[in-house]
C-alpha cells in the first residue's frame, strides 16, 4: 500500500489513503489525476492496464460535493486500486482519463448523463442510457423528475 | 452544451415529420455533413440481429463502414436509482433482471459482495457448492443462447434448435430448485432460499451424460462448419493490447489470447477446490481474437463448466451430502447493516467481469450508492474499434460475438 502511496505522490505531493475502502483507495486532487493515471499506468512497478469501473457518488445538498471514483486493475500483478476524486457540487469539473484507457470514454459518458459531471477533453461528451433531450440528472439527490416529456407524463 | 435545450412538443407522436423524427432519435452524425459518398444507416433498435433494443447509427461508403456509434438506453430501467431506495437483500431480484440470462451469476456476485461487507465468512461448503454448480448450469444456458443466436445472426437456422433444447433441460432444473425459470432470486445473502430438491443431483450427472455428445453435435454443426468459418475467421479481429486499455473482460479478452479468468485469479467461492481449465483463443481457423475465436471459447468453456458440475455433484454426494439439519438460510442476517465503507467487489460473469460498488454508511439498511460494472456495457464501447472499414454483414457478424444482454448494457 505504501510503495502505491510513493508512486502516487510522485505526481500529486497531497495525495492519501482513505481509510475504510477495499481496494485501497487514494483521494488525488482533480486537477492531478491525469499526471497520477498516467503514471500507474506505465509505471513498471504497477502497470494498471485497466480501467474497470468509474463511479459517481452524489453526497447530497448538505455537503455540496461530489466524487468519482475509479476502479483500476493491472493484470500483471494482480493488484487493484482505486483513485477518488472530490468536486464541488455546483460545479463539477473534472480532466478526462479517455486518453489513457479508451474504457473511460462510455463509463464517463455514463456518469455525466447520471450526475452532469464534466469530464474535461472527453472526446464525446454526450447521455448515453437517457434521452439525448432528458432535463436533470437523475442519479442526483436532489433530483426530481420532469413532469411531461414530449407530452407523455413522466410520474405515474 | 445544449442538453436542456427545449424541445417544441409534438402534439402527435407517432405522426411522421421529418424534424419529430430527428428530435426523439438524435443522431451523432448529420447527414448534411457527411461527404457526397458517405450515408447513414440506421440499424435497430428493433431487429432480432441487435440481440434486443440496440441502435447502431452506420456511416457507410456503399458496402463499407465508416463508423459505427451505438445508441443504448432503450432498456434502462434505474437499477442503481432504485438500489439506493431498498435494503440489500431487496436488491437481488433487480440484480436478476440486468443480465436476465444468467441471474444465478450476477446474485453469486451481489450476494458474495454484501457478506464480505458484512463480514459473514464462513458459509457452509454445501451452500458454496450449491451456488457454483447452479452458477456453472447458468453459465451453459448463457453460452448456448450466445453461440444459438450468434448461428442465427449468421443465416443458420438449426443449431438455435439444438442449442434452445439443450438450455430448456437446464431451464427447467434451474426452475425445480427455486420455482422460476429466468429470474431466480434463488442465492440470498448468507445462504441460498432452499437447499437443491431431492434427486437434483442425479438429474444433474444424466443432464452431463446427455450432453456431453450433444455439444459435440453443435460444435460440427456450427463452429466447425465452413461457412461459420468463413463468416466468422479473420472478422473482427481484437487486438490483445486493445482487448486490455478498453476495458475488455470474459470470453472477449480470453478469444484474444490472455488467460485471465477471475474465478482463477480471485479464487472466490469453492473455484480454488475444483479443476478447471482456462480456455483461450488460438487463432486456429485465422487470427487470434476474430469471430470465430470468441465462439471457440465459449464452446470451451461449456466443457469446463460440465467438468465443474461434476465435481460439484461429486462433492454433493459425497462429502457434503444431504443432512437433515442442514439449514441454507442459517446464516442469512436478520438485519443487513454494514459499517460504513466503500466497497467494491467483482466476479466471472459468463459474459465477463460484473462488479458492484457499494457506499454504506453504516447508518442505514439501504446503500448509499450501488454501482452496477457492466461487462456488456464496456464490451460493447469497443464496438467503433472493430467495425471501422469492414462491410456491413460482417458488422452483424460482429455485433453477435460481443455476447450482449441489453438488459446488462442498460441496467
Amino acid at each position: 500500500m505504501s510503495d502505491f502511496l510513493n508512486i502516487i505522490l510522485k505526481a500529486d505531493d497531497t495525495a492519501a489513503a482513505v481509510p475504510n475502502c477495499t481496494p485501497v483507495t487514494f483521494l488525488v486532487t482533480s486537477k492531478k489525476l491525469t499526471e497520477v493515471a498516467h503514471e500507474l499506468h506505465v509505471n513498471p512497478q504497477t502497470y494498471f492496464d485497466q480501467l474497470s469501473c468509474v463511479t459517481g457518488i452524489d453526497n447530497g445538498p448538505d455537503t455540496s460535493t461530489m466524487e468519482v471514483i475509479y476502479h483500476l486493475y493491472s493484470i500483471p500483478f494482480n493488484l487493484s486500486l482505486a483513485l477518488k476524486v472530490i468536486l464541488s457540487r455546483k460545479d463539477p469539473v473534472v480532466p478526462t482519463l479517455s486518453s489513457v484507457w479508451k474504457s473511460a470514454d462510455w463509463l464517463e459518458r455514463e456518469t455525466f448523463d447520471m450526475y452532469g459531471i464534466i469530464f474535461e477533453r472527453h472526446p464525446d461528451l454526450r447521455r448515453i442510457l437517457m434521452p439525448a433531450d432528458w432535463e436533470g440528472f437523475p442519479l442526483r439527490k436532489d433530483y426530481k423528475e420532469q413532469e411531461r416529456y414530449r407530452d407523455v407524463q413522466v410520474k405515474y | 452544451m445544449a442538453l436542456h435545450k427545449t424541445v417544441t412538443q409534438n402534439k402527435i407522436q407517432y405522426h411522421f415529420e421529418s424534424d419529430n423524427l430527428e428530435l426523439s432519435e438524435p443522431n451523432k452524425f448529420k447527414a448534411g455533413d457527411l461527404r457526397s459518398e458517405e450515408m447513414i444507416l440506421n440499424v435497430g433498435p428493433q431487429h432480432p440481429s441487435t440481440h434486443g433494443v440496440l441502435r447502431l447509427e452506420v456511416i457507410s461508403d456503399g458496402e463499407v463502414i465508416k463508423d459505427v456509434v451505438p445508441h443504448i438506453g432503450y432498456l434502462h430501467r434505474c437499477f442503481e436509482k432504485h438500489a439506493e431506495s431498498l435494503p440489500y437483500n431487496q436488491v437481488i431480484p433487480f440484480v436478476d433482471r440486468m443480465d436476465y440470462v444468467a441471474s444465478m451469476n450476477s446474485e453469486h456476485a451481489y450476494a458474495m459482495g454484501v457478506e464480505r461487507m458484512l463480514g459473514i465468512t464462513g458459509l457452509p461448503k454445501r451452500v458454496e457448492y450449491i451456488r457454483v454448480l447452479v452458477a456453472e448450469l447458468n453459465r451453459i444456458a448463457s453460452h448456448l443462447i450466445a453461440i444459438g443466436t450468434y448461428g442465427l445472426d449468421l443465416g443458420a437456422f438449426t443449431p438455435m434448435f439444438c442449442a434452445m433444447r439443450d438450455r430448456e433441460h437446464i431451464l427447467r432444473m434451474l426452475e425445480w430448485t427455486c420455482g422460476a425459470r429466468l429470474l431466480y432470486n434463488y442465492i440470498w445473502i448468507g445462504g441460498l432460499y432452499y437447499d437443491i430438491p431431492v434427486g437434483f443431483e442425479d438429474k444433474c450427472s444424466e443432464f452431463v451424460t446427455y450432453f456431453k455428445p450433444k455439444l459435440k453435435e453443435l460444435e460440427d454443426l456450427l463452429i466447425n462448419n465452413k461457412i461459420f468459418i468463413d463468416r466468422t475467421a479473420n472478422v473482427g479481429v481484437l487486438p490483445l493490447d486493445l482487448a486490455i486499455n478498453c476495458g475488455a473482460t470474459g470470453p472477449m479478452l480470453r478469444g484474444s489470447g490472455l488467460r485471465l479468468d477471475l474465478r482463477r485469479t480471485d479464487a472466490y467461492s469453492v473455484y480454488p477446490e475444483l479443476e478447471f481449465e482456462v480456455p483461450i483463443g488460438e487463432g486456429k481457423m485465422g487470427t487470434v481474437g476474430d469471430c470465430w475465436d470468441r465462439t471457440w471459447v465459449r464452446v470451451r468453456e461449456i466443457e469446463e463448466s460440465l467438468r465443474i458440475i461434476q465435481q460439484c455433484v461429486t462433492k454433493l454426494t459425497g462429502e457434503h451430502k444431504r443432512t437433515r439439519d442442514f439449514d441454507p438460510q442459517a446464516l442469512v442476517p436478520k438485519k443487513i447493516r454494514p459499517s460504513a465503507q466503500d466497497f467494491y467487489v467483482r466476479a466471472e460473469n459468463p459474459k465477463g467481469e460484473l462488479g458492484f460498488f457499494f457506499r454504506a454508511d453504516g447508518k442505514s439498511d439501504i446503500p448509499f450508492r450501488c454501482k452496477a460494472r457492466s461487462c456488456c456495457f464496456v464490451n460493447l464501447s469497443i464496438l467503433p474499434e472493430l467495425t471501422k472499414g469492414v462491410l456491413i454483414a460482417d458488422l452483424i457478424a460482429i455485433v453477435g460475438s460481443l455476447d450482449i444482454v441489453l438488459g446488462e448494457v442498460d441496467r
